[in-house]
């Protein structure tokens, strides 16, 4: 649960994207592309979830990468190297089908491209022919650039100010590249607005879309049902069910409107504390 | 002889629900004395029958006549790790005081008549605690050499811990959550039972020498198989019944319709009721329905009244139950806890579905009446909808307490661990042996649903086959 580096990723304008690297040999030896941990800063601190980025079992370590975004965040964000986590768990979640699907689409938007990293890198050695779309508001906050590079057979980069690669949206490119070509999986993570977007547009195609959910959570180990999202009609707990599911069978609105039912107390506790 | 039976001290209503503080006072030694003196001593003490640990009843309110409260506390942690726990939940009324001979109801639950040994094993054990009184340990050589590993910290796991670390086996408790106790930390609230003494209990079985590894997932972090490779030769799952149940009505997902599992978790484990000092949220509204009619359900309203208060919100919680009190599976205490606070009961009541406000909250419950029709597979009469009876609640806050099922994070991995259709883990009755060799399981994984004390019974019967074939 120890600290070991912490790096900032990324800083622009008063956001910070931060990498904590994290003692914990029992999680690096299990954790596997596509699950997360859950982590509680101090003792009075809130149970979060975050998506194991790299896992190094020979290091006994695993990175996570976050925005700065409520008060959580800020609280991780501001722990250093030497200092401890008051709690950290996992790996939980199931981890991502890695098979050889042949020709795939990773979208990655935000801090989500942190997320499609590890798949990505995984899905590569599975033999895929890897396409890898990221994007971010702009070039400081856009994040794993040259990691995603390593892992990519074809790269696209996409910023909505211009500032880096194309201006545009991630899902824009995606549906250019659907349009070209013939691919066999689409996976995406990043906002919720994004995720959706991306769903919209591999449907016509009948493409499997994979997205990992950013469902609130309190335990993560299907005990509380707070997770819990409509795929295909069907009631499911994002921890013990997902974090993935298929795209298409989503309830988004649903899921939206779940994921801010604290966004007043989110607020309220942000200006508090900082 | 005092005749009627002694009443115990509780916090007065309004100095009860604008806080989390316990309502039962517990006796005094006045009281204790008194109320012990009303035992009759029976040549054949049934009450000991209606024990699922069979704690000497008898003989620990003879010791406290005798103001031997050290031994009375001796006799019950004999065949009790736990007496200060079970003092204040356990449903005494069902089980052992159901069976006292001073008990003139029928019911399924006793009159107040019966001795209230629950109360005086809270006496004994708060005594004992308060003095710390340690149990001699019967340690035995040849045990010292066995390593068990125990899964989870609930009321099965923690009593199984103590019954094998008393004879000297090495024990390590594996805690998914970052605090032990499980449903007595995450699901009991702090005014049924005091976290000063939970953690009390806890301590003493660290003073036995158990080892407790929070933060660990068996399952996940490691698997049953990586147990036995780590040296551990027993293992005892005590994993529960995490899972909330759902109504399966529409509307269940909207904005503000909690389980009662994550609502009393929120409150209880993270505690949300002290937002924002403690970082972890829980909404509350003016209007909160709890679906439900047992422990869970009178939890979840208590806690939600009180946090209705400390919000400075006008108290409003109702109870919505398809049956009717009688056949309520609470214990009888909490419903007149409720009761006195101010809860309101809606009985023969079933939901039909929530709806929403444009932002996605629960605004309203649509029910419908019901009516007591045959008696089912648990012998309580079901209810029948009564057709064309629809109406409407209106609800900001609404809490599914209808019941829980298997957790299933360790036996979904885990093939060689026979599991029943409701994914409840299968044992042998008589030794609580698993389907795998040297894993044995109790608590609500085996069987579903129960009370600590039931819990602690099926731990005690694995832990003395473990002790007995060592």
């Amino acid at each position: 649960m120890k600290i070991i580096s912490k790096e900032i990723i990324a800083d622009y304008a008063g956001t910070r994207i931060v990498k904590l690297t994290l003692s914990s040999p029992q999680i690096s030896v299990k954790a596997r592309a596509g699950q997360f941990v859950v982590v509680m800063a101090d003792e009075k601190g809130e149970r979060v979830p975050l998506t194991i980025v790299e896992a190094d079992s020979l290091a006994g370590e695993i990175a996570l990468i976050f925005q700065e975004a409520g008060l959580t965040t800020r609280i991780l964000g501001a722990l250093n190297p030497g200092d401890s986590l008051y709690a950290l768990a996992g790996p939980l979640g199931h981890a991502t089908e890695i098979k050889n699907y042949g020709r795939v689409i990773l979208v990655g938007g935000g801090v989500g491209i942190a997320e499609i990293y590890p798949v990505a890198k995984s899905l590569k050695q599975a033999g895929n022919i890897t396409t890898v779309i990221i994007g971010a508001k702009t070039k400081g906050l856009l994040i794993l650039e040259n990691e995603l590079k390593s892992v990519a057979d074809k790269i696209y980069i996409m910023t909505d100010d211009g500032s880096s690669g194309e201006k545009g949206f991630t899902t824009s490119a995606l549906e250019e590249l659907l349009k070209k070509d013939k691919y066999d999986l689409v996976y995406a993570v990043g906002p919720l607005p994004m995720m959706k977007k991306a769903s919209e547009a591999t449907r016509p195609f009948g493409i499997k879309t994979i997205v990992s959910l950013n469902a609130l959570m309190v335990d993560a180990t299907g005990m509380c049902g707070c997770c819990r999202v409509t795929v295909g009609g069907k009631v499911k707990f994002s921890c013990v069910d997902g974090p993935e599911f298929e795209a298409n069978q989503v309830d988004w609105e649903e899921l939206g409107k779940r994921n801010s039912i604290y966004l007043d107390k989110e607020k309220h506790i942000c200006k508090l504390k900082f | 002889m005092p005749k009627e039976p002694v009443k115990v001290k509780e916090l007065p209503v309004d100095k009860r629900i604008g806080n989390f503080n316990e309502v039962v006072s517990g006796y005094s030694e006045n009281e204790a004395l008194s109320e012990s003196s009303r035992c009759l001593q029976c040549k054949n003490p049934v009450c000991i029958s209606g024990c699922p640990v069979s704690i000497n009843i008898k003989e620990f309110i003879f010791q406290i006549t005798k103001k031997d409260y050290a031994g009375a506390y001796l006799t019950i942690r004999k065949t009790n790790n736990f007496p200060s726990i079970c003092g204040r939940v356990c449903p005494a009324e069902y089980q052992c005081r159901r069976a006292c001979v001073l008990n003139k109801s029928k019911l399924a639950y006793c009159s107040p008549e019966a001795i209230n040994i629950h109360l005086l094993e809270r006496f004994a054990g708060d005594y004992g605690m308060k003095d710390n009184l340690e149990i001699v340990q019967d340690k035995n050589i040849k045990l010292s050499k066995i390593k068990a590993a125990v899964v989870g910290s609930g009321p099965a796991g923690l009593c199984c811990a103590g019954e094998l670390a008393r004879k000297g086996i090495k024990v390590v408790v594996f805690e998914g959550l970052q605090s032990c106790g499980g449903v007595l930390r995450y699901g009991i609230p702090s005014f049924r039972l005091g976290r000063q003494e939970l953690d009390h209990e806890i301590n003493y079985l660290s003073k036995l020498g158990v080892e407790f590894k929070t933060n660990v997932i068996i399952g996940k972090t490691f698997s049953l198989d990586e147990l036995f490779q780590q040296g551990f030769s027993r293992v005892f799952l005590g994993l529960g019944a995490g899972v909330p149940e759902f109504l399966g009505i529409k509307g269940e997902n909207l904005c503000n319709v909690y389980s009662a599992n994550e609502f009393l978790t929120r409150l209880n484990l993270m505690s949300a009721y002290k937002f924002p000092e403690h970082h972890t949220p829980v909404n509350i509204g003016e209007h909160v329905l709890v679906i439900g009619g047992g422990n869970t359900a009178m939890d979840a309203a208590r806690c939600a009244l009180r946090l209705q208060k400390i919000k400075g919100i006008k108290p409003d919680v109702k109870i919505i139950y398809r049956r009717t009190e009688a056949e309520m599976p609470a214990r009888r205490l909490e419903i007149t806890h409720a009761k006195e606070e101010g809860i309101e009961f809606k009985f023969l009541t079933q939901p039909k579905e929530f709806y929403s406000d444009d932002l996605g909250f629960v605004q309203k419950l649509n029910c419908r009446n019901c009516r007591l029709g045959e008696a089912d597979s648990s012998g309580r009469r079901s209810p029948v909808i009564l057709e064309g009876s629809d109406f409407s609640i209106p609800c900001d806050l609404a809490i599914i307490a209808i019941g829980l099922q298997a957790n299933q994070v360790l036996t979904s991995v885990t093939p060689g661990l026979k599991t029943d259709k409701y994914k409840d883990i299968v044992v042998d009755p008589k030794t609580m042996e698993t389907s795998i060799k040297n894993v044995f399981a109790g608590g609500d994984i085996v069987g579903g649903e129960g009370t600590v004390i039931e819990a602690m019974g099926m731990a005690k019967r694995a832990a003395k086959f473990i002790i007995d074939n060592a």
